[in-house]
């Protein structure tokens, strides 16, 4: 299978006040068109380092990010970032403002084309009554579904989730999870997503890299044969053997003291 | 008839009417010297006369102008120093610096040195206009700036903007409430300011503002002009503070739900 991006021996290290701080170190892998890939780890395993420095915001210290085997060294609308935070759509733009804005500086479509296209997400994340709204008087579930909408509009090479729906209400992350399996289904477009949620991670992903904490390494990369699925014999078979691996990173940490 | 009055603008403008009538009731009931206090009725007749021959307009547009291009080079040097204070370390700090030292000296008493290197005119009240608005703008500007969501600017740079576009396109926007409370407090100071230095400012009356009409109608003891002339920055005020500004506030900030934390 032809790769799409590639990460190698990547290391990502950063001063602080305290000395040189290393995030992530010697992580490689790599994902291919259509796929869904994972990061999973908890907080501090330099997972939403390792999506930053793939969106192009963080230079790695040390090995390379490579998409269609070009080196990647700065941002752009080829891998586009969702955020976890709902100030990520511009508040003085209506949502159909919003889901144009890129298409008309990053693709540079003309005002009737891009209206059109802007449209047809809208409606794939079935917001269309609310094209004319702000951001302000939707509801955290809209407004990351309106994030969507514009992302899949740029019609980037890759979608970049940094855990989206960690801000939200169980019963809605629920259902945005559901919605984004559907929608990958229909764009088939390549996800890297990274979340600290195993379930989330077995239910979305096909592949899901689990990064041990302090600093961030690969400690495996699991073949999820439950993607979909959602409190199945399967699934609970692969959490679990998830689990295990990040429970023996717990008592690692806890024996070195912490982070 | 009842429902009218819990509109607090009718309210208001009942207060503001028994204060004319009250006005026109004490100065004829005490037969006050009109060249002293003139009548309501007297100023506002004053008011309207001055109003249709010009005069009066041309004055007040006269200080507008002033006021205009001052504002209008004051927010040019303000948003040079914010974008040289949001780029360098020592920008942001010469900028703390001369913004903790100049705001607050009343931009009024600049008005003696202003006359002593530009004369008598226009540049000197432009220039203590430019210092009246200038450290305010430069502050709010500069607080929009920096309170700019990080991940709004990661956004913008994720639509691949950088430089002047993204300036342009994503900060500007997005310190749009810091900027207009810059530009409101902006106003109010050079508002002031420019009435109280053509006050001062004598002898070329030709270039004269409302500030000079008013003085000049001292001078020539036409009481009910003076205080027509008072009414006219009392009214222009208004307009502009809850007019104007109201109603950029509503076309703007209010519709986005952005609001600066003032």
């Amino acid at each position: 299978m032809p790769l799409l991006l590639s990460v190698n021996d990547v290391t990502i290290s950063y001063p602080t006040e305290s000395g040189l701080f290393t995030a992530v170190q010697d992580v490689s892998f790599s994902i291919a068109p259509g796929e869904k890939f994972i990061l999973l780890g908890p907080s501090g395993c330099g997972k939403s380092t390792l999506l930053k420095a793939v969106a192009g915001f963080l230079k790695p210290s040390a090995g390379s990010i490579e998409l269609d085997g070009r080196k990647i060294t700065r941002p752009g609308p080829d891998r586009v970032v969702i955020f976890q935070e709902f100030d990520q759509l511009l508040p003085w733009k209506t949502v159909l403002g919003n889901v144009i804005y890129p298409l008309k500086v990053a693709r540079k479509m003309a005002d009737g084309d891009a209206r059109h296209e802007g449209l047809r997400f809208i409606q794939m994340v079935g917001l269309e009554r609310f094209s004319d709204s702000y951001p302000h008087q939707l509801s955290g579930g809209m407004k990351q579904r309106v994030a969507i909408a514009r992302s899949l509009a740029i019609n980037p090479r890759m979608l970049l989730m940094d855990e989206p729906f960690a801000s939200l209400d169980a019963l809605t992350r629920h259902r945005m999870q559901e919605e984004l399996l559907g929608i990958w289904e229909a764009s088939k477009k390549t996800i890297l997503f990274v979340t600290h949620s195993i379930q989330e991670a077995v239910l979305l992903g096909d592949r899901i890299l689990i990064l041990s904490p302090g600093p961030g390494q690969v400690k495996q990369i699991v073949v999820n044969t439950a993607v979909g699925q959602r409190e199945n014999t399967e699934s609970l078979r692969i959490e679990n053997e998830i689990r295990a691996l990040l429970e023996f990173h717990d008592e690692a940490q806890s024996k070195d003291g912490g982070q | 008839m009842k429902n009218i009055f819990r509109h607090p603008v009718v309210r208001k403008g009942c207060i503001v009417l028994t204060l004319f009538i009250l006005w026109e009731a004490l100065t004829r009931f005490f037969e006050l010297n009109p060249l002293l206090f003139p009548p309501a009725t007297q100023v506002i007749s004053s008011f309207i006369s001055s109003t249709i021959n010009g005069e009066l307009p041309g004055y007040a547009w006269q200080s507008l102008k002033v006021l205009l291009t001052g504002m209008a080079i004051g927010a040019l040097v303000a948003l040079f120093l914010t974008t040289l204070a949001v780029s360098t370390r020592i920008g942001a700090e010469i900028l703390e610096t001369l913004t903790a030292m100049f705001n607050p000296l009343p931009a009024i008493a600049l008005l003696p040195l202003a006359l002593l290197w530009f004369g008598l005119g226009v540049n000197s009240l432009i220039f203590v206009i430019i210092h009246s608005v200038l450290w305010p703008m430069s502050l709010n500007t500069y607080t929009g700036f920096v309170t700019v969501p990080p991940t709004l600017k990661s956004v913008g740079q994720n639509f691949g903007l950088s430089g002047w576009r993204l300036v342009a396109g994503i900060l500007l926007p997005a310190a749009f409430p810091y900027i207009l409370s810059g530009f409101k407090i902006g106003w109010a100071f050079a508002w002031r300011t420019i009435i109280a230095a053509e006050l001062v400012f004598g002898v070329a009356a030709r270039q004269g503002g409302l500030g000079w009409f008013i003085y000049l109608h001292r001078f020539e003891l036409n009481t009910d002009l003076v205080f027509a002339g008072l009414l006219t920055v009392i009214l222009i005020g208004l307009v502009v503070e809850n007019l104007l500004f109201k109603w950029i506030e509503r076309k703007t900030v209010l519709r986005w739900g952005m609001s600066a934390a003032q």
